[in-house]
């Protein structure tokens, strides 16, 4: 069974769809027994950073997040919740990965929005992925580079477009936007 | 390097394609879930779903679709069409769709896009705008082209980018249905005076009409016709842009 951690986050749907179709079970929840026993969990989101915080706290999954033993995958804002400290609302979040979330300076259009390549691709999660293939994103706020980058992108400057540290994944992009190629990268987590 | 995009356009009616369609190997050519899995199959980059159903009833029918659509297939899609409200879009975007497009509503009430961009992101806001060129001057039209406003196109857009919207969907009703090619002047015009993704639509006839817009800094190409009488496909329009050395998705 794979938790998607619920915490009024966006359309959270279209992850379960995904895992539809490669015919995983799943459950939307944010309940502490069923994220625990879960085989894999996800923390999925779209939207703004302030808020997703404050309802991860108001749900009391920060703690529960942070100590989790079974692989956990981050998605897009789910991804730089899992980082130190984001510029979105200037608030600190789960400092799973020690690096901080950055707002893309405006060079170019913001968000990031498309399709882009990804490059120095490390770890499990991209097992059979090629570097510069393409990947959906949409985001306006970027995870600067640091030790734990397993994926890079470059949209004005070059920033993590994957996170890896010991079972804790993420991915700035949206793999279960991401045609063939997001659902080998979804595939892998499952599988792990 | 960020791709541009490549977008077909499905136009529904009480959940079918309305416009005629020309593909080898659809059972089915009005319904818009193998459509949609043929082109996203076919390397499209996104889909946009354009519902034309008059009735409040019948949008029922297409939430039911969105949510198949939205279970079917594996790349992002934007739902329009009579979205009125933030409780229509909240249906939708709850169905599954990854973004929504407000056009004559949004105009009426423009805080609507705000109230989007806040409850939803900006990400899944989309600003649909008509325009034709009025008396020297590119000017917004609404309800499906009927009825012309006294709003001027660059400034509505530079508006809705104020107002929190992700991305701008241009068309050009001088140049839709021409097949001459995109409205590049105030497609560029509008992308020059916001800074949000603008996708250029009405007038795609030639792969050559692809290369001229990606030659300016427009994000993304729509069409409906071209693609669905397969006068160019999807993958013979992507080969030859990226011969052409423009960055696009393989």
């Amino acid at each position: 069974m794979i938790a998607i951690i619920d915490y009024n986050a966006g359309n959270i749907s279209s992850v379960r769809n995904a895992l539809d179709r490669l015919g995983y079970e799943s459950i939307i929840t944010r309940d502490k027994d069923e994220i625990i026993v879960a085989d894999k969990v996800i923390l999925p989101g779209v939207g703004e950073a302030s808020s997703a915080m404050h309802y991860l706290n108001e749900y009391n999954l920060t703690e529960l997040i942070k100590g989790l033993g079974t692989p956990i995958l981050g998605i897009c804002l789910g991804m730089q919740l899992m980082c130190n400290y984001t510029e979105e609302g200037g608030i600190q979040c789960l400092g799973i990965f020690d690096t901080k979330v950055k707002m893309f300076p405006p060079e170019e259009k913001v968000p990031h929005m498309g399709w882009n390549n990804l490059v120095n691709l490390k770890g499990e999660l991209f097992e059979g992925i090629k570097d510069n293939n393409d990947v959906y994103f949409v985001h306006s706020y970027f995870a600067e580079l640091c030790p734990y980058t397993s994926a890079e992108c470059d949209y004005i400057l070059p920033f993590s477009a994957g996170l890896q540290k010991n079972n804790f994944y993420a991915t700035q992009f949206h793999p279960e936007k991401s045609a063939d190629i997001g659902e080998q990268i979804l595939k892998n987590f499952l599988e792990l | 390097m960020l791709k541009r995009r490549i977008i077909p356009c499905l136009d529904i009616k009480d959940g079918r394609t309305v416009k005629g369609v020309n593909f080898v190997g659809i059972k089915d050519a009005g319904d818009p879930i193998d459509l949609a899995k043929v082109y996203a199959q076919q390397g499209a980059d996104e889909l946009v779903f354009l519902d034309i159903t008059a009735t409040i009833e019948k949008r029922a029918t297409l939430i039911e679709l969105v949510k198949k659509i939205a279970a079917e297939i594996n790349i992002p899609f934007t739902v329009g069409g009579g979205i009125s409200s933030l409780e229509d879009a909240a249906k939708l975007i709850t169905a599954g769709a990854d973004k929504i497009s407000v056009n004559s509503s949004a105009v009426k009430n423009p805080a609507l896009i705000k109230e989007i961009a806040d409850k939803f992101g900006s990400q899944c806001t989309v600003v649909a705008i008509d325009t034709k060129f009025v008396d020297d001057e590119w000017m917004v039209f609404v309800h499906g082209g009927r009825t012309m406003t006294q709003l001027k196109t660059l400034e509505w857009a530079k508006k809705v980018n104020d107002l929190g919207a992700g991305e701008i969907l241009l068309t050009s009703m001088n140049n839709d249905g021409t097949k001459n090619g995109f409205a590049l002047d105030i497609t560029s015009q509008v992308c020059d005076s916001v800074n949000i993704p603008v996708i250029a639509s009405g007038g795609a006839g030639s792969k050559e009409h692809f290369l001229e817009l990606f030659n300016t800094k427009i994000s993304a190409g729509l069409a409906a016709s071209i693609f669905h009488y397969a006068e160019i496909s999807v993958p013979e329009l992507k080969d030859y842009l990226i011969n052409q050395n423009v960055a696009i998705r393989k």
